[in-house]
């Protein structure tokens, strides 16, 4: 069972759907121990940082993921769902990230229009499950005005330039985190869930 | 690099499509998602549903339209048309739209942009803006209610101040040149885009390649907005692109 968190913000729908597109068992849930007894978790959303950590705050969700991450789980964050996993943002000053990738998020430069909306590329750094039969420089769909910087630069796969170049696919042991919207980047999109699956089945999915 | 979007318009009445019916190749034409579908791989960037319908019904077939098309369509769409509350807004983005576009209801009562970017993010409020050229205000004036009643707004001040309650883009439609064919306003564009400092795109006008490419090159707006020039099968989305690209614009094909 793959478990999409539900902490209140965010797209779950097309999440779900681009899952199921592969027959995987979904259940969009934000009960601590469903999240504990899944096989693999997303944690979405859109939105602001501070809104976000006050709404896993509220529905107590902060010490399942943690957990469920201490125990491998393998865990996809999207978009503020990556941003989320850092320890603080520049977007809500004063308030704690999950923690659970070292470093922080900031915003993007001035200069360009914000939010940085649209196809970019993905230009790969390194190898990794999760970018799978991905092609290099392929578009994903970014929607975001905040970018995530892991004080460790090993865990930077991929990078995108808006203005600068950022991180926009991360990976840590068994978490792994892009910024765009796979579920959002049409066929090529629907490959980071299909690589997600089997990183928490370790088997082919049908499709 | 960040690319240019070509976003076809679908517009929508009773469930169904009104609006370039004309496609031979699809089983029913009239059917929107499967038109969606179409132009997904066709290689649209974003599709946008207008829903025109004006029936009590409307809820009903607006959330059907958007479960449809978000287990079918994995691009992002916008719904707009008639979007007037918070709780339609909610509802219709749970069921998988990424973004609503307010028009009139944004001019009615401007705090809908605030309270609804402050809920579900500015990333998913578009504020569609209708504007026509006026001398007497020496620039553009908003209209309202499907581009029939006039305003006190002057389009680019409207614009900054969307901006400022937290619209993430803004859909720009030029009264004057939608419906001719003849190119989009590119002089009410470029005023709106040095204006904000939000993605902006373009509507109304386009007839030919050349008109496209001006308006992202010459108006610089982030994306072009297409309706009868696809449904009229005058050109594919491929053919669109594909000129774009060799024209230097940044595409993603």
């Amino acid at each position: 069972m793959i478990t999409i968190i539900d902490y209140g913000a965010g797209n779950l729908f097309s999440v779900k759907k681009a899952l199921e597109y592969f027959n995987a068992d979904v259940q969009i849930s934000d009960n601590g121990k469903s999240i504990l007894e899944s096989n693999g978790i997303i944690l979405p959303g859109v939105g602001a940082f501070g809104a976000g950590m006050k709404l896993l705050e509220k529905k107590n969700l902060k010490d399942s993921i943690a957990e469920a991450v201490r125990r491998k789980v393998p865990l996809l964050g999207v978009c503020l769902g990556l941003q989320l996993l850092f320890e603080e943002s520049e977007e809500s000053p004063g308030m704690n990230g999950l923690g659970i990738i070292k470093g922080r998020v900031k915003r993007l430069p001035n200069g360009l229009p914000l939010p940085h909306i649209g196809w970019n590329e993905v230009h790969i750094v390194k190898e990794t499950p999760i970018l799978k039969d991905i092609r290099q420089n392929n578009f994903f769909y970014f929607v975001h005005s905040y970018y995530a910087e892991p004080y460790q630069e090993d865990s930077i796969y991929g990078i995108t330039d808006y203005g600068i170049e950022f991180p926009s696919v991360i990976s840590q042991d068994r978490i792994f985190a892009v910024q765009f919207h796979p579920e959002k980047s049409g066929s090529e999109g629907l490959k980071i869930y299909k690589n997600f699956l089997e990183i928490v089945y370790g088997y082919n999915t049908s499709h | 690099m960040l690319t240019k979007r070509i976003i076809p318009c679908l517009d929508v009445k009773d469930g169904r499509v009104v609006k370039g019916t004309h496609f031979i190749e699809l089983r029913d034409a009239g059917d929107p998602v499967e038109l969606a579908e179409y132009y997904d791989k066709e290689g649209a960037d974003e599709l946008v549903f207008l829903d025109i319908t004006a029936s009590i019904e409307k809820r009903k077939t607006i959330v059907e339209l958007v479960m449809k098309t978000a287990s079918r369509v994995f691009i992002p769409f916008t719904v707009g048309g008639g979007i007037g509350s918070v709780e339609e807004i909610r509802e219709i983005l749970r069921y998988g739209a990424d973004k609503v576009s307010i028009n009139t209801q944004a001019v009615m009562n401007p705090s809908l942009i605030e309270e609804s970017a402050e809920i579900f993010g500015s990333q998913c409020i578009v504020v569609a803006i209708d504007a026509k050229r006026d001398p007497s205000i020496d620039g553009w004036r908003v209209y309202i209610n499907g581009g029939t009643t006039p305003t006190e707004l002057e389009a680019v001040s409207w614009a900054k101040e969307v901006e400022r309650l937290g619209a993430g883009e803004i859909l720009l439609t030029s009264i004057d040149t939608d419906g001719t064919q003849e190119g989009y306003d590119i002089e009410l564009t470029r005023a709106v885009v040095e204006a904000v400092n939000i993605p902006v795109i373009a509507s109304g006008g386009a007839g030919s390649l050349e008109h496209i490419r001006d308006v992202l090159k010459d108006g610089k707006a982030s994306a072009a907005l297409i309706a009868s020039l696809l449904h009229y099968k005058k050109y594919t989305i491929r053919e669109i692109k594909e000129y774009l690209k060799k024209e230097g614009i940044p595409i993603r094909l």
